[in-house]
């Protein structure tokens, strides 16, 4: 026998390993009636195909590469006594089940799903409710959580848990979720390269979407909408967000984007429109923000402090209360070629391009942030008087605060 | 009354003022849309000439109005009408005549150019009440100088001042007041002191359709039950509809006991 007839033998015998992967049927009249002893009678690569039903179980232990299907949506009902399934083997996938009813702890934060140490998972069409933690993902890589339905019904921010939480999980790609009434939607916490694209946050307590610690992450497509704060993106670095949609983020800490110490980001073609911050910026520089559209806003950007050589290019600015805040006097970060709705110089040479500079910063937002209580007289005759002489000799505001190169027209 | 109310609104609308009013706003409005075919973006400029400009028109026309009609005011008055009848039906006529104007120039450039269609009518229609309310509220201000000042250039001056007061000076000393004690609770207060002016008054009101968002910004209380319900809303309507009575009450009241 040679070498050749060695690698045959091996050869078939790994394809032989994978044609010979079983189905075995889990259901109430099935051999096997619940999912644990399913798992523990399963062979390596195995698929459990879990029938409709109830299951009545808890701390499912998933500790080998398996298939876990279901067929008709079947129900896992944890009766809140804690956590439900827990992943701890490389290359499990997760696919069609209904997950209700996670125990709520105030120790350990109980998840739907939780994946822990392991490669290569595959968390994909399914539904939770009643939860506290939806899907946990924990020092886990190369994976992917892909159309599910997360709905909680969280009321209080300190005994609810996160929709979709990555913790030191990198390589993750979440995409096509539906998150909503949680405390933050997708939650990322020392995650690098990660992507996130076309999912639905929605009207969860706290975020939609929140960063710590995260970098070279990409979200994309994703719509963030009546969340308590909006979407927060905090110490992280490199960033990418385009085309993301932040809408009616309402109250008095709400914001569309919060970006706290964020370095070096990529903002590019997204809306913002009617929340009461569009976009708060805290200690955040180098970033470029291109080609969005700031709508309805109370204040489209807010900038508080050490916030150096950003620049904000082709962007729109529709209708908002107030366009920029500043809280001080010093401004290092560029304003060029954008559309303000607000902006009422002319253009005598006829190249798009205003002939008169445009000043964002009112002096009525100095006064609104030192003052809140000032907001009552917005829109009224003596504040535009006023406005209207600091913007011919700027006092209070930065006078190089400026866009020098106004469009005419809406930025494409 | 209902007469001496059909005569003076007749009387106004062959008028060339009522015309000129007219017109006035109709092309307000068309050139307004010309210039951007955005309806709200429209109604949030409307909106800054109504608080400003309806309330000038309405005070100056009314102390007008009064000033000229004086001679036929007391012809009737030597006829056997009743005293509240007479002023009222002017005072009705003026302010309908004025609304009138105000109403249909606006609204027909807004109608053809597909209100309708949109969904700033809310904002809209709400616009037109405040500027119907500011007409009947600065009518009723200017007839009640105009009724107790004989002197025609000295109750043009207090009109005036009135209006500017109003429109502009409150604002500063409201602001200022703000700035002055913002070390101490001031959310109760700055409501307050909205609701004693109409054109405040008015601006709130329709701040609540165009810039909610801004004002939720603020952490209190107080705003937020005030602007995050229908609270505002239904309180600046009661206040606009107290500066109609109290203002039209006075005036009928002193007419009764005046010495012509």
């Amino acid at each position: 026998m040679g070498n050749s007839a060695r690698h045959l033998f091996i050869l078939l015998f790994l394809i032989g390993n994978s044609l010979w992967a079983k189905t075995i049927p889990v259901c109430s009249d099935c051999e096997v009636k619940s999912i644990k002893e399913g798992i523990t009678k399963a062979a390596d690569f195995d698929t459990l195909l879990i029938k409709k039903g109830t299951y009545r179980e808890f701390n499912i232990l998933v500790d080998k590469p398996l298939t876990l299907l279901g067929e008709n949506f079947p129900v896992i009902d944890g009766e809140d006594q804690g956590e439900i399934i827990r992943v701890v083997s490389d290359n499990v996938t997760i696919d069609g089940l209904f997950i209700i009813n996670v125990g709520t702890s105030y120790t350990s934060d109980y998840a739907a799903i939780r994946v822990v140490k392991s490669e290569n998972f595959l968390i994909q069409n399914v539904v939770l409710e009643k939860l506290f933690f939806g899907i946990y993902l924990e020092k886990s890589n190369n994976g992917k959580v892909y159309h599910n339905k997360i709905i909680g019904d969280a009321v209080d921010e300190y005994n609810s848990g996160n929709g979709i939480q990555l913790w030191y999980s990198h390589h993750v790609e979440v995409d096509r979720n539906i998150v909503q009434g949680v405390r933050d939607g997708i939650y990322l916490e020392f995650s690098d390269h990660i992507t996130i694209n076309d999912n639905e946050s929605t009207n969860n307590l706290r975020y939609g979407l929140h960063f710590m610690f995260s970098d070279d992450d990409v979200y994309t497509n994703n719509t963030f909408e009546k969340n308590g704060a909006g979407v927060a993106v905090m110490f992280s670095k490199r960033i990418r967000m385009e085309d993301n949609i932040f809408r009616q983020n309402w109250g008095t800490a709400a914001f569309g984007m919060l970006l706290k110490e964020i370095n070096d980001a990529e903002i590019i073609g997204n809306t913002f429109e009617e929340n009461t911050i569009g976009i708060n910026i805290e200690g955040s520089n180098r970033i470029v923000y291109k080609n969005n559209d700031f709508i309805n806003n109370g204040w489209a950007v807010k900038v508080l402090g050490a916030c150096y050589t950003n620049s904000f290019e082709h962007n729109n600015f529709l209708y908002n209360s107030f366009d920029i805040s500043y809280n001080s006097k010093l401004n290092d970060n560029k304003f060029e070629n954008n559309y303000w709705s607000n902006y009422t110089g002319y253009d005598l040479d006829k190249d798009g391009i205003g002939d008169v500079p445009y000043r964002p910063v009112k002096l009525f937002s100095y006064i609104v942030n030192r003052t809140p209580e000032t907001i009552v007289l917005l829109r009224s005759l003596f504040m535009d008087i006023i406005d209207f002489s600091e913007k011919v000799s700027p006092v209070f505001t930065p006078d190089n605060l400026l866009d020098a190169l106004p469009l005419m027209k809406k930025a494409e | 009354m209902l007469k001496i109310l059909k005569y003076s609104f007749y009387d106004l609308m062959r008028s060339r003022w009522s015309y000129v009013y007219f017109l006035f706003y109709l092309a307000l409005g068309f050139v307004l849309l010309f210039l951007n075919q955005d309806l709200s973006k429209a109604v949030i400029t409307l909106m800054n000439v109504i608080i400003v400009l309806v309330p000038l028109i309405s005070t100056i026309f009314g102390v007008m109005y009064f000033y000229n009609s004086k001679e036929f005011t007391e012809l009737l008055l030597a006829q056997p009408l009743k005293r509240t009848s007479i002023f009222l039906g002017q005072y009705l006529g003026v302010a309908g005549s004025l609304t009138l104007s105000l109403v249909l120039g606006l609204g027909v450039p807004f109608v053809l150019y597909g209100l309708f269609r949109s969904d700033a009518i809310w904002d809209f229609s709400l616009l037109l009440i405040t500027g119907a309310f500011l007409t009947m509220i600065f009518t009723a201000l200017a007839f009640n100088i105009a009724l107790s000042n004989e002197n025609k250039i000295k109750g043009f001056g207090y009109a005036v001042l009135m209006w500017l007061f109003l429109a502009v000076i409150y604002d500063g000393l409201f602001l200022l007041s703000l700035i002055i004690f913002e070390e101490y609770p001031l959310d109760s207060f700055s409501l307050v002191a909205t609701t004693f002016n109409p054109i405040d008054l008015s601006r709130t009101l329709i701040l609540l359709k165009l810039d909610i968002s801004a004002l939720l910004g603020y952490t209190g209380a107080v705003f937020k039950s005030y602007f995050g319900t229908n609270l505002g809303l239904f309180v600046s309507l009661g206040m606009l509809v107290l500066w109609t009575i109290l203002p039209v009450w006075r005036l009928a009241y002193k007419s009764k006991r005046k010495d012509f």
